[in-house]
């Protein structure tokens, strides 16, 4: 059964399309990285996945239901990026309090154990440092132990220690079987837990695969050489060779193995000038999802 | 020790999920609610301190003249002061909604299954629980500094005093919906402190010019300040029943509408 399944999604603000005909399906069991730089939609994507927006088009579906149905149902839970916490209730209430919500919830002392805070149940929130605060609503978002749980970016303003033990826990969870969304702009964080990675960029998803699959689209190098009247045919047959361009008297071969390519110019054609250079997941996270303006530049030169 | 739950876990069981009841009010979250609220200094100044404060320098004031002041005095200024009380506990409770706006728990809220209409209930019953234990600990302080009131006087004054506080929660409710501000009681505040005037809580509306005095029976405190003082004076009006009822309405449909615009999915 799908867990999410997001079908021509589209939400504008104004003049600004923020999600444009976005579609995503993602199955029961995935760990999925939401990844994308500031503004490429990824919360307004999440807040149409939670019920917090109306889409102006599109249908949502969360486990078959609407998403106020499945969070009604505890079915899904969300830890937000920052707010919504009152500071004179204390770490241990405001589970309390959230538990008493639900019709079924696990309980209090589990949870925050299980978030790393069970220590701290009796602090006030307003004492606690942004990482405990973030680990609180990890806890509050255990409850109901919902099937699908949703991350908007919920490192952000930690240091690294904070990060690092929040991913912990949230790891150690995810091993029991839970869906997981997380929306995040770092990289490091996409590919350290998640099994697939979403890109988004202004409002589409431009690349979409398992965190190998990612990798191997920026693990490639590319072979440029000169070599005037390129036979494309005999290089797109050759092994590993992804992609095959011609701009003038240069030729870019794009391949998994640039070995293969290298020697088969050299000792079969009349190539020279020979280039090759390698990319990163950086580097193909910024060509994916770099605004149209620094894309072309990018060709250019 | 959490083996036993590891081995049944809900997300594998997925048909067992069910709706909370009432949309998720229920008496836990509601006790909790209210020790918070208990908690914060500022209100429990306000709701119990200042009303006993002011009992006992109006009562000096009274006394200060050629006689005695008199029971009916006395009781006359108890009332008053539960009456404030009991108002600026519920417009307080009522008011809180503007800071959980803003703080984002609201929000936080919508990913619960508890629904709009039960957080509201729940905030309902904040207020009317801090009206509750204004009005009671201003009469305790009556009794101790020598009130006498016949018991059904107690009884129905207090029962007055606290259930016509209601206008309040809704007043609180409606500030709350329409000032999206952490420090709403900084306005607010004052803005008790003159419509306290207007019922006749600091001053005797026979004290007042009789041109005040008919202005002042439109605003939303004089009503309840008539019904509370009236098993002591012996007046009870329809008017001033007509005149809670009304305002009760108009703040309620007030908070009603800017609740919709709030909750309203963008």
């Amino acid at each position: 059964m799908l867990a999410v399944d997001l079908r021509n999604l589209t939400k504008r603000f104004g003049s600004v399309t923020a999600v444009n005909d976005l579609s995503l399906q993602i199955d029961s069991g995935e760990i999925v990285a939401f990844l994308g730089p500031n503004g490429a939609g990824k919360t307004t994507t999440i807040d149409m996945l939670l019920g917090l927006t109306r889409p102006d088009a599109g249908s949502v579906r969360v486990y078959g239901s609407t998403p106020d149905d499945a969070i009604a149902r505890g079915e899904v839970s969300a830890v937000m990026q920052n707010g919504g916490l009152l500071k004179d209730f204390t770490v241990g209430e405001t589970v309390a309090y959230t538990a008493s919500l639900y019709a079924h919830a696990r309980p209090v002392s589990e949870v925050l154990e299980r978030a790393g805070i069970g220590e701290i149940a009796d602090r006030r929130v307003g004492k606690c440092s942004g990482g405990e605060q973030q680990r609180l609503r990890f806890a509050m978002a255990l409850l109901s132990d919902p099937r699908l749980l949703i991350l908007d970016e919920p490192t952000t303003g930690m240091d690294v220690e904070g990060r690092r033990e929040f991913w912990g826990a949230i790891r150690e969870d995810a091993e029991r079987g839970r869906t997981v969304m997380f929306a995040t702009h770092y990289l490091d964080e996409a590919d350290a837990y998640a099994d697939r990675i979403v890109l988004i960029r202004q409002g589409v998803v431009v690349a979409d695969g398992t965190t190998a699959e990612i990798k191997n689209l920026a693990s490639g190098r590319v072979v440029r050489a000169t070599l005037p009247g390129a036979d494309e045919a005999s290089l797109r047959a050759l092994a590993g060779v992804t992609n095959v361009e011609r701009r003038g008297d240069t030729v870019l071969v794009q391949c998994l193995d640039s070995d293969i390519v290298a020697r088969h110019l050299l000792t079969t054609t009349a190539a020279r000038d020979l280039e090759i250079s390698s990319k990163n997941l950086e580097a193909a996270f910024v060509a994916l999802t770099a605004d149209t303006a620094a894309e072309s530049n990018g060709a250019t030169r | 020790m959490t083996v036993a739950a590891r081995e049944t876990p809900a997300h594998a069981q997925p048909h067992t999920r069910l709706v909370p009841r009432l949309g998720g009010f229920n008496l836990t979250a509601l006790r909790l609610e209210v020790r918070r609220v208990l908690r914060n200094r500022r209100t429990v100044m306000f709701i119990l301190v200042f009303p006993s404060v002011f009992f006992f320098m109006f009562s000096a004031t009274a006394r200060g003249g050629k006689q005695a002041a008199s029971p009916e005095a006395l009781a006359y200024i108890m009332i008053s002061m539960a009456v404030y009380g009991a108002m600026v506990g519920t417009t307080s409770g009522g008011a809180a909604v503007a800071v959980e706006r803003s703080l984002g728990w609201s929000r936080q809220l919508r990913l619960t299954p508890l629904r709009p209409a039960a957080y509201v209930a729940i905030k309902v019953l904040t207020a009317m629980t801090l009206g509750f234990i204004a009005v009671a600990a201003e009469f305790a302080v009556g009794a101790v500094a020598g009130v006498h009131m016949a018991p059904h006087v107690w009884l129905l004054s207090g029962l007055a005093a606290w259930l016509c506080s209601l206008v309040f929660a809704a007043f609180g409710l409606f500030m709350g919906f329409l000032l999206p501000s952490e420090n709403v009681m900084q306005f607010v505040g004052p803005l008790l402190a003159v419509l306290a005037m207007f019922g006749g809580l600091f001053i005797p509306l026979s004290a007042l010019s009789p041109t005040m005095r008919s202005v002042a029976s439109f605003s939303p405190v004089w009503g309840v300040g008539q019904l509370a003082r009236a098993p002591l004076m012996g007046d009870f009006s329809s008017t001033a029943v007509v005149s809670v009822v009304v305002w009760t309405l108009l703040f309620g449909a007030g908070a009603m509408a800017l609740f919709r615009r709030d909750t309203a999915r963008v």
